[in-house]
């Protein structure tokens, strides 16, 4: 039997008229990660903060571990770690300062600490920047001490933020296997993401948009969710095409990546025949189209989209 | 817990020592300060350059005129024949004061009539304007009093031993010689202390609200008392550091005396310091980023500074402005300074000040405390 880590049900929070989240409710189990995916301003930082204790919510109940957040805000604080986007390190202090002041502020003890560092800094490659400046090291690094930092004190629940926002690919890899590595361990982990493709890495996915649940299970689940096949087109010119390709019939929704374009259809060898004779006739230049399979990307696109419809924006 | 607060502290030193512009805030600033306060601030005027008119041409416009330079008050800088070179002068030149002794001067004096002696002078600098005119009015008295003694002696040589006056015998307790110097060092301690404490304190926070440490302390189990402790006490020490440093220049350098008892001051010390920093906390609780909290802490030293009695005499300020200092802890705390620095006085005169700034201390802290706790929930 699996233990939930993460209770959260009818969670409300509103900023002036702005409904941040409305009416949310999911869960996480233990050891497992939890993706928060929406576009900006969906809620997952609001979310989070909620859950870190740091942002009051209007209505609802929130249990980490099976303590009450929103009651008692402080019982929770050793259980969790909460990693916002901008991670606040000293950047006149090292590395080690930095890990040190965090440990001490969690009152990790000193043996526990000096291995736990050293764990930590071996994992993400950067024992060798023990004495430098937090302020000298890179994006990608300073992601990384944030996270040493966050997890000196072996939370048994970790929040990111859009922890590889503005990293470099290299470093986005080596941030997602320290996440599989302490999964590994047992640290359950709740991450939001911009990128879509990390979503598929998640073991559970919460889509959100405009503060509410779209959709909350695993990604093989989320892509079954799409009716009928996503067609691939390559174009030289992929925002024309795709705006051609909206109007069309059986289109459920259409997205330009890179240098093609990916359309959701009812059904696949119907439309894309349709579909050919239609740029043959309108004489728009294409190149190969192929059905593809389904990504998280092409769900989420044509999620939103229908639920613009469906609310009318 | 005391670890937690201890940790805290060990990282604002670190962070200080690793602080190059803030080692150099904290040591420079404060001796070149009082350096500047010792030697520039005075409110004597000397060597104020005069213009001269003297249509007379007397023995007894030439002795007027000479008790002006002979004083060192006063510098004849320019001898004048009309009064159309008058006009453009004053206001034009750096000579603010010009003398006229009109025609007949002397024949008025030997009637023994009212002789005239015009004084001129620029009143955009009000404050050496009104001390000069005050050095004036002396010399001209002591001229005529002089003048009559002389007449008298020549006609009467036996009344003069009648002539009823007042000798003035100025006694200055605490400071004999009325040394300038000797009022402002030990003020000077109090602002530099007020400005310095203040902004360290409120940029130290507004820092950690600004590059997001201060939310990522929130969300460990360190409470909000421990929190503010981490973040006072390193600058009660930094305070207190420079309290002395700048008292030891001032008694060293200028030669001001220290009578008082070194606890009683530290007394003092301790509850102004506490003072300050809870402006510097109600500041950091009222801006997020470092130019709000600039400004706001210049918005309230300034006005601190001069309702204080540092310079200006609470005196003489209108009523709503006297009640305003009483807000103040620099009131008090200039009162405890110079009590126990010149006049050596002990808690028995200065328990009104130590009592009312301890009220005003409380008061400031428990309200930014709650203030501070408000705004990191």
């Amino acid at each position: 039997m699996t233990e939930e880590i993460v209770q959260v049900s009818g969670l409300t929070k509103c900023f002036g008229g702005l409904k941040a989240i409305d009416n949310l409710s999911f869960t996480a189990q233990k050891g497992e990660i939890l993706g928060l995916v929406g576009p900006d301003g969906a809620g997952k930082t609001t979310t989070l903060r909620v859950l870190a204790g740091v942002l009051a919510a209007d209505s609802g109940s929130v249990l980490l571990g099976g303590q009450d957040v929103l009651r008692n805000p402080e019982a929770i604080k050793s259980l969790i770690s909460y990693m916002p986007q901008q991670f606040g390190l000293y950047e006149d202090l090292t590395v080690a300062e930095n890990i040190r002041f965090y440990a001490d502020i969690f009152e990790v003890s000193h043996a526990a600490r000096q291995q736990r560092e050293q764990q930590l800094l071996e994992a993400s490659g950067m024992s060798r920047f023990r004495g430098r400046l937090a302020g000298q090291l890179s994006g990608g690094m300073k992601r990384k001490l944030g996270i040493a930092c966050a997890l000196i004190h072996t939370p048994q629940l970790l929040l990111l933020d859009e922890p590889t926002t503005g990293v470099d690919p290299v470093s986005r890899r080596e941030l997602w296997s320290i996440l599989y590595s302490l999964v590994f361990e047992g640290v359950s982990v709740l991450v939001s993401t911009a990128y879509l493709d990390e979503a598929e890495r998640c073991h559970r996915l919460l889509l959100m948009y405009k503060g509410r649940r779209l959709f909350f299970g695993t990604p093989t689940e989320l892509k079954s969710m799409l009716p009928g096949a996503v067609l691939s087109i390559s174009s030289p010119n992929p925002e024309v095409l795709r705006s051609i390709v909206v109007g069309e019939q059986g289109v459920l929704s259409a997205m330009a990546m890179g240098d093609t374009v990916h359309v959701v259809v009812d059904d696949a060898d119907l439309r894309s025949t349709q579909l050919r004779a239609r740029f043959e006739q309108s004489r728009v230049p294409f190149g190969e189209l192929r059905r593809t399979t389904a990504s998280v990307e092409d769900v989420f696109v044509y999620a939103i989209s229908r639920q613009r419809t469906q609310i009318g924006t | 817990m005391l670890n937690r607060v201890w940790r805290m502290i060990i990282k604002e030193f670190v962070q200080l020592k690793r602080d190059r512009y803030a080692r150099f805030v904290l040591i420079v600033p404060p001796i070149l300060q009082m350096l500047i306060y010792g030697y520039a601030a005075t409110f004597e005027v000397n060597h104020v350059k005069i213009a001269v008119i003297d249509y007379d041409h007397s023995q007894e416009s030439r002795d007027l005129l000479s008790r002006f330079t002979f004083t060192g008050r006063f510098e004849a800088a320019k001898i004048l024949n009309n009064e159309r070179e008058l006009k453009s002068l004053i206001g034009e030149s750096d000579i603010p004061l010009a003398l006229k002794i009109g025609p007949g001067f002397a024949e008025a004096l030997r009637k023994g009539e009212t002789a005239h002696l015009q004084v001129i002078v620029d009143g955009s600098n009000s404050n050496t304007a009104l001390i000069a005119v005050g050095y004036v009015n002396q010399i001209a008295n002591q001229f005529s009093q002089d003048y009559a003694r002389n007449r008298l002696n020549q006609v009467m040589p036996a009344m003069v031993a009648n002539v009823p006056q007042i000798d003035l015998a100025p006694r200055p307790w605490y400071n004999p010689d009325l040394n300038s110097q000797w009022f402002f060092v030990p003020g000077v301690i109090g602002s530099i202390t007020l400005i310095l404490v203040v902004n360290i304190t409120a940029f130290a926070i507004v820092r950690e609200r600004e590059i997001g440490t201060l939310e990522q302390i929130m969300v460990t189990p360190i409470r909000p008392f421990e929190l503010i402790l981490g973040k006072t006490i390193p600058f009660f020490l930094v305070g207190l550091a420079d309290v002395v440093l700048v008292a030891v220049v001032g008694t060293l350098w200028f030669q001001v005396p220290f009578l008082g008892n070194p606890l009683v001051l530290l007394l003092g010390v301790t509850l102004f310091l506490l003072s300050t920093l809870g402006v510097g906390l109600l500041i950091s609780t009222l801006c997020s980023t470092q130019q709000q909290a600039f400004a706001s802490g210049f918005f309230f030293l300034n006005p601190a500074f001069i309702l204080s009695g540092f310079a200006f005499p609470i005196t003489s300020m209108p009523r709503a402005m006297q009640m305003l200092t009483y807000l103040n802890p620099l009131r008090y705390f200039l009162v405890i300074l110079r009590g126990t620095f010149l006049k050596g006085v002990g808690l028995n005169v200065l328990w009104p000040q130590m009592t009312a700034l301890a009220a005003l201390t409380f008061v400031l802290l428990v309200v930014s405390v709650a203030r501070f706790r408000k705004s990191i929930d």
